[in-house]
């Protein structure tokens, strides 16, 4: 079995899957109609971007595993997704920060994953590109929107801002199975496009009249398994029927 | 906050070729949001290739109470829909 190729994978993977999941508690509780059939939209997006990887390292593994058994039926430290985006959603602003340090993390990276020599990864970076820039540009506008509004709409975005800030270093931390994979051509360099990361952000942040923070303290470990104590909630509720039921189906 | 968002008329193409239809309205703070709201609420299942918003206070509707004046004289005088043709059993769609 391709042992890299298959963390490779999830790492890729889980990120979409936990963001996706997060959202997902947002369901019926979005702050208007519109923003959360939005909001559901775009978690639906992450999940099935989530099942074409899943299925794919289910066919690495072989032995009848399938998509659903790597999605439910790991322990907390086999998740290999950022902190960031199992940060709670402690109020709009945080859903709105949240998502847009990771969407433009997101697209920085299909668009290079489109240049992998792996060609399933090429082909799920290809459909998924659309549907990240149309993320990328929700939460970028809710930004300017939030920050760019009132006194007290502007307040929170900093606060979501700044509280969210120490988890963008670690998406540019380069694992063991990255260094490999990068080095076998299939997978991405990230520290290549770090710089334009940050530049994109500063950008929108900039428009936006939000304070870009200055700390230089960063927090890292999902890469690793390790995560912050909120991950075991997230897998509480997302495992809870395939552990309590084993092998149910819909 | 929702509250102050003004309502929006959501207009769809549905193929090309074809004209937008109106599809329902719903509330977003500018036509900017107004696009982005459509796009999720009335096309992510492939339902268009084509939107049109209109702030609903730009539409100006007939009123249901002049509704005697507007339409009723037209509906004894059926000679002014050319039903009294005899179409081909070739014309289909008619």
């Amino acid at each position: 079995m391709k042992e890299n190729l298959y963390n490779y994978i999830l790492g890729i993977a889980d990120n979409s899957l936990i963001l996706g999941q997060r959202l997902g508690e947002l369901c019926g509780h979005g702050p208007n109609l519109e923003t959360d059939i939005a909001l559901t939209n775009i978690s639906l997006d992450l999940l099935g971007q989530t099942r074409s990887y899943f299925q794919y390292a289910a066919k690495i593994v072989g032995d009848d595993k399938t998509e659903d058994d790597i999605a439910f039926l790991r322990n907390e430290r086999q998740y290999k997704n950022v902190l960031l985006v199992e940060q709670p959603n402690t109020h709009f602003g945080f859903v709105i920060g949240r998502q847009f340090l990771f969407d433009v993390y997101h697209l920085l990276f299909l668009e290079k994953m489109q240049s992998s020599n792996d060609e399933i990864l090429v082909a799920i970076a290809k459909k998924s590109i659309k549907e990240v820039s149309y993320h990328e540009r929700f939460s970028s506008d809710w930004i300017k929107r939030l920050g760019d509004g009132t006194a007290e709409s502007n307040k929170k975005m900093q606060e979501a801002i700044d509280g969210l800030w120490r988890y963008t270093d670690e998406l540019f931390q380069l694992t063991e199975v990255e260094k490999v994979m990068v080095s076998e051509g299939l997978g991405v360099e990230i520290s290549l496009f770090k710089e334009a990361y940050y530049k994109r952000v500063s950008e929108v942040l900039k428009e936006a009249t939000i304070n870009i923070p200055e700390s230089k303290y960063f927090q890292k470990g999902g890469k690793e398994g390790v995560h912050s104590e909120h991950m075991g909630y997230i897998l509480a509720d997302l495992q809870y029927m395939q552990r309590s039921y084993p092998n149910m189906k819909w | 906050m929702e509250k102050n968002w003004p309502l929006w008329e959501i207009f769809v193409r549905s193929k090309n070729g074809l004209e937008h239809r109106h599809f329902g309205s719903l509330h977003a703070a500018d036509a900017e949001m107004a696009m982005e709201n459509a796009r999720d609420v009335y096309t992510r299942r492939s339902e268009g290739v084509s939107i049109w918003v209109v702030e609903s206070v730009n539409i100006t509707a007939s009123n249901p109470a002049d509704n005697g004046e507007m339409f009723e004289p037209a509906q004894d005088k059926v000679y002014r829909h050319p039903t009294f043709y005899d179409l081909p059993d070739e014309v289909k769609h008619m």
